[in-house]
């Protein structure tokens, strides 16, 4: 490498090493029209999915059917009712959390919904939390609603027999590593198009 | 080269701000209508391309939300570019060439009303001497505004003239954000916003969205009565410092241009994405062009300026005259980065 000759003005200067250079910008969403329909009814302590031509009911809703591609008009209440499809306890404290640790996370399928939510599971134990617990919403004050989800503090169980048949939304459409079919990374060839209804030996679906 | 033709496009209506919809909600009718258009739909499409940037929407992997519009499953063939779909289009037109596919889509969308925008496009400077100075985009524009004036190759009043006839050429375009007719005398009279621009000699603020459909040989021809087939297309960057480039002129775009073969014969119609007045200038310069040649028809960037899909605009504007038949031959430019960092041309035909 070619030796860099520095000019005279700067040749007693102490080096640049590294620098700092914070950024921050500022943005002020909106939420579009699927999620501030939903938002709207969490104010009235109702949960509103949206459902697919196919079907299938998106909470919460994004506005668009991913397997169709389609707009997702239709507003459906779900229940506050669900079971628990998957869950991790937190056992670490990390940067802006105001949670005591160990709590749990968890991915919660509303009674009447195809997608599952993700909220916390409190009133027990975090040892005790399992996949198939029947859990139910927990609000907050009336005076305290607003249009967000924080408005359900977190789920708790509701003391019913646990649902052991509680199939993981996706789970058959190869959306994650344990998920694939018979091994297969999903392809035409072993999922079925929910447009045109050909191909596959699986609907890819929960249904 | 393959044959390839765009054979549709479609875009949404151009607006400051669209604050009823996500993003996804906003993309679907210009994916949707320009599959439709043909009688398409994703399952007839080989690939899709995809053009947006995280920086707007401020979140991180914020196009996979947006792929919903499309309906991939079962899996599709997929990609993405940081950067305009005019990009993503040229992604496509590289597989298209290589035989693995007869049919693309492609799509752009920004909604860039969520953040300030000036400031949001600072993020793509050098990080450690230019980023950190926060220098607003109109301002780095303004730089480079000045220093063409200062060649003496045109005036202020050059600039106007492109700021008038591309509002009022806006008025025909029912998609334009900013259309109106004033004179030259009224653009003068505005004050400076940074000198030496004036308000007018910049673009507007704009979410919106746009596709595009490709395809190849006998599948176009089946489609359409007159696809706009790609006769070159090109593109190349310069340095990201600003100050190891001549401002005043577009070596990238002067090159891209020699190799998409925009001198090959007359050009009827070109659009030429220039968010700032005297960038069209410097343009047509690299590219040639002047005389016959109908310039920004639609009314160009300075009517609506989509991030990351005014360039594919371009591309569309373009295929659509010809296509409609009031056009054979045409040229197509997109920019992107600060002060005409990166640029593709882009040459389309029609059958005689």
């Amino acid at each position: 490498m070619a030796e860099i000759v520095l000019p005279p003005s700067i040749r007693d200067v102490e080096p640049v090493r590294s620098v700092r250079t914070p950024a921050q910008l500022d943005y002020e969403f909106t939420a579009g029209d699927a999620t501030t329909r939903f938002l709207n009814g969490i104010v009235n302590k109702r949960i509103i999915g949206q459902q697919a031509p196919g079907g299938r009911v998106y909470v919460p809703p994004r506005g668009a059917d991913p397997e169709l591609g389609q707009p997702t008009p239709i507003d459906v209440e779900v229940a506050q009712v669900g079971t628990v499809t998957s869950f991790c306890v937190v056992n670490l404290q990390f940067y802006g959390s105001v949670m005591e640790i160990p709590y749990v996370s968890a991915l919660i399928l509303l009674d009447g919904a195809d997608l599952s939510i993700m909220h916390l599971i409190q009133e027990i134990p975090a040892d005790q939390v399992r996949i198939g617990m029947r859990v139910e919403a927990v609000w907050r004050d009336d005076a305290d609603i607003e249009p967000t989800f924080e408005s359900v503090r977190y789920f708790r169980p509701t003391g019913e027999p646990d649902d052991v048949n509680v199939r993981i939304p996706g789970e058959g459409h190869g959306t994650g590593l344990g998920s694939w079919v018979g091994g297969v990374a999903p392809t035409e060839a072993v999922i079925r198009n929910p447009r045109t209804g050909q191909g596959g030996t699986t609907e890819g679906g929960d249904a | 080269m393959r044959d390839v033709a765009i054979i549709s496009f479609a875009q949404t209506p151009m607006r400051r701000r669209v604050d009823e919809l996500n993003e996804v909600e906003m993309l679907m009718p210009a994916v949707h209508g320009a599959l439709a258009q043909v009688d398409m739909t994703i399952d007839d499409i080989g690939f899709t391309c995809s053009g947006s940037t995280d920086y707007l929407a401020g979140m991180a992997f914020s196009f996979v939300s947006t792929l919903d519009a499309v309906g991939p499953w079962p899996p599709i063939q997929e990609s993405h570019v940081e950067m305009d779909g005019a990009w993503a289009l040229y992604e496509a037109w590289v597989k298209l060439q290589l035989g693995e596919i007869d049919t693309a889509l492609v799509y752009a969308y920004a909604k860039s009303s969520p953040g300030d925008l000036p400031m949001v496009l600072t993020r793509q400077l050098d990080p450690i001497t230019m980023g950190p100075l926060w220098p607003d985009s109109v301002s780095i524009a303004a730089l480079q505004a000045r220093a063409l004036l200062d060649t003496g190759r045109v005036t202020e009043g050059d600039l106007a003239e492109v700021a008038v006839r591309s509002r009022r050429d806006a008025l025909a375009n029912p998609n334009a954000q900013l259309a109106w007719d004033r004179g030259l005398d009224d653009h003068l009279a505005e004050d400076y916003l940074v000198a030496p621009l004036r308000r007018s000699d910049c673009p507007p603020i704009t979410d919106g969205a746009a596709a595009i459909v490709w395809a190849a040989g006998d599948e176009a021809r089946s489609k359409v009565d007159r696809p706009a087939w790609i006769r070159g297309i090109d593109h190349r960057i310069e340095p990201i410092h600003l100050g190891l480039r001549d401002l005043t002129v577009s070596e990238s775009t002067r090159i891209a241009a020699e190799k998409a073969g925009v001198a090959d014969g007359p050009v009827d119609v070109a659009e030429i994405h220039a968010p700032f007045t005297h960038q069209e200038l410097i343009l047509r310069q690299a590219m040639g062009l002047g005389g016959s040649t109908a310039i920004n028809p639609s009314g160009g960037a300075l009517c609506a300026n989509p991030m990351m899909t005014a360039g594919l605009v371009r591309l569309g504007e373009v295929a659509n005259r010809i296509s409609a038949g009031t056009a054979d031959r045409g040229v197509a430019h997109a920019t992107s980065g600060p002060c005409l960092q990166q640029n593709l041309v882009c040459v389309l035909e029609g059958d005689n």
